[in-house]
């Protein structure tokens, strides 16, 4: 079996050989996609955290494969997003087969805007996200990796919390003022919390074979319901990168997991599906069991749960490091107003509140795509295989045959932190969304509308005449929480924060009428928007979206 | 005038339709279920009324039989 990567050596911490406690601002724990993200965000924010990791190497097998669009945009933010979208293998089109037909019941094209940076999806491997996110942080002054460093308890006081380490040359102890518990879907922080995590376990099996092989399929997401090589069951197939193809078989309830896990019976699936005529290596095998899960509350007091820590979902839909990515966006600069002293801690709670509501609407899609996928009852497979045959000819249909929602970032346009519209925008945004993005030139060199934005909380202003930024608008840089304001022209003018917006794109997509300003997160978010620049407003705005009023 | 057979999507939130209806045979018998069925059938037929309607609907649902 191939997929094993890098292993990553053990540093005698130095807190072993003296009886001084270290303290740090934040410790993670977990070193995976989610642990090392937030590690970044930290550091861009300027706060020192040290992540601890139980192991000494990245993901064993592939795993996470499909990363989104909204989470490669994060990732883009720290450092990594070109070198994944170089790597990866970018797709955009899916179809769904069904029965014996050869053809497909019909296709979907996951790419809603052209012109942005970030396709829809991208797949590659979990451990080359991870081998980069490593790579980042080695760059970085204030994020440190610890490996093969076990937490094995932690206490709270009202100030922080102390973290008990255990390492292959001894234990020890250190304090911090924030635990991150990114330790994965087994969390044993929620367990040492005594934290429950409700939810279900679907009765189903599912069988992950990655390959190596190569093969003239393209680029697509294909997905079978009751194919002849795989009856009454669903199979999927997904290119990765260096030729890995993830194929995915549902087993049933009722199997024998040692039997189906050997290889000359996952060689029997795979040619029965492929054919005879081709040569193919093992990468990883793995049989597991959909969980729709999650936390009552993500933050308790100092230890905040990130990632499948907090929320577990089913695969299909590719629900969960890409949620997990969107989890640390939302507390980077959260945590990092707090522990700078410019936010008041209750800031946490809309970070619980904004996940939360992100990992029901996750659960919510990713348990309706498995009842369609894994009807529970006979009325259920029969609604099912008639909503398949309509679809073949009949549009309506289509909308209804769920072979997974894929990944889309929730809106938070209930949130609190939102000031809400006072004007009329013709725009899909709403204070609460993401940004999307669009091709800008910046210094006349051709560049992306979100690298502009982010880390601080940024003003997006629509120039009415020439170039120039409304009047105040620089007395915001000066405030303990700082606005930068760009300026968005159609013009081609030299200045400093100027975007050209040479398409006119970034003024059709956020409806930028001349005047208009646009107020934005350090996570890209909306937090406010008016047709006039009114100095007042923004200061209110970002007052309400950290907590210092009310 | 007769009105004409849409197969184009119009239902929102389809998802959402899709798990209300499943939802509806939670826990019932086949013949239950084929009752609950046939009830939906016939009411969802009178909404229609048109016969020309109905009679294409009719058609389709036999032809992959």
């Amino acid at each position: 079996m191939r997929g094993v990567r890098h292993t990553y050596p053990f540093t005698r911490p130095a807190e072993l050989d003296t009886d001084e406690r270290t303290h740090v601002p934040v410790i993670i724990v977990g070193a995976g996609p989610i642990g090392l993200a937030m590690g970044l965000d930290l550091d861009l924010q300027g706060i020192p955290n040290i992540i601890l990791d139980d192991d000494n190497k990245v993901s064993i097998g592939s795993r996470a494969i499909c990363w989104a669009k909204r989470a490669l945009e994060v990732v883009d933010r720290l450092g990594c997003g070109e070198r994944m979208l170089e790597k990866g293998v970018t797709w955009n089109l899916g179809k769904v087969f069904f029965g014996d037909e050869k053809e497909p019941v019909y296709g979907f094209n996951m790419l809603e805007e052209e012109d942005q940076q970030f396709p829809g999806f991208i797949n590659l491997q979990q451990y080359y996200a991870e081998e980069y996110l490593i790579d980042e942080i080695d760059k970085r002054e204030l994020t440190g990796i610890r490996w093969e460093n076990e937490v094995t308890n932690v206490d709270q006081s009202t100030d922080g919390a102390t973290v008990s380490v255990s390492t292959p040359q001894g234990d020890y102890k250190i304090d911090c003022d924030y635990v991150i518990a990114a330790d994965g879907a087994h969390s044993p922080l929620r367990k040492m919390l005594g934290q429950d995590f409700g939810g279900e376990t679907f009765q189903d099996h599912f069988l992950i074979a990655d390959i190596k092989m190569k093969a003239e399929f393209p680029a697509e997401r294909w997905f079978w319901f009751d194919p002849p090589f795989n009856r009454g069951q669903s199979a999927l197939l997904h290119k990765q990168p260096d030729d890995v193809w993830r194929l995915d078989f549902q087993l049933g309830w009722d199997i024998d997991r040692e039997e189906e896990r050997k290889a000359e019976n996952v060689s029997r699936r795979i040619r029965a599906m492929l054919g005879d005529d081709f040569e193919f290596d093992f990468e990883w095998v793995s049989i597991y069991t959909f969980q729709c899960r999650r936390m009552d509350r993500f933050v308790h007091d100092r230890i905040i749960f990130a990632g499948d820590a907090a929320h577990l979902v089913s695969p299909f839909g590719a629900r969960g490091a890409n949620s997990g990515l969107q989890d640390v966006d939302n507390l980077g600069w959260k945590l990092a107003l707090i522990l700078k002293g410019k936010a008041p801690a209750s800031l946490l709670e809309s970070y619980n509140d904004e996940r939360v509501k992100a990992a029901r609407e996750n659960i919510l899609n990713s348990t309706r795509a498995t009842d369609f996928i894994t009807p529970k009852s006979e009325a259920s497979r029969i609604f099912r295989d008639a909503t398949l045959e309509l679809a073949d000819e009949h549009e309506f249909a289509r909308r209804f045959v769920n072979s997974g929602r894929l990944s889309v970032p929730t809106i938070l346009d209930d949130s609190s932190l939102n000031t809400a519209d006072s004007d009329s925008f013709d725009s899909k945004l709403v204070p609460g969304s993401p940004a999307t993005d669009a091709p800008v030139k910046v210094s006349g060199q051709d560049s992306w509308f979100l690298k502009s934005i982010g880390t601080d909380f940024t003003g997006v202003y629509f120039a009415k005449e020439g170039a120039s930024a409304p009047d105040g608008a620089d007395e915001l840089e000066q405030d303990d929480i700082p606005v930068k304001t760009l300026v968005v022209s159609d013009m081609d003018v030299a200045g400093n924060g100027l975007l050209l917006d040479h398409k006119g794109l970034l003024k059709q997509r956020l409806d930028g009428q001349p005047g208009t300003y646009y107020l934005f997160r350090p996570d890209q978010h909306v937090v406010a928007r008016w047709r006039d620049f009114d100095l007042q407003a923004v200061r209110d705005a970002v007052a309400r979206a950290t907590m210092q009023t009310g | 005038m007769s009105e004409t057979l849409h197969t184009e999507p119009r239902i929102d939130d389809p998802d959402d339709f899709y798990a209300r209806l499943i939802t509806l045979h939670a826990d019932l018998s086949t013949e239950q279920s084929q009752k609950l069925n046939s009830k939906l059938v016939l009411l969802m037929a009178n909404q229609i009324g048109d016969r020309a309607v109905l009679d294409e609907i009719l058609d389709i649902v036999r032809k992959r039989d």
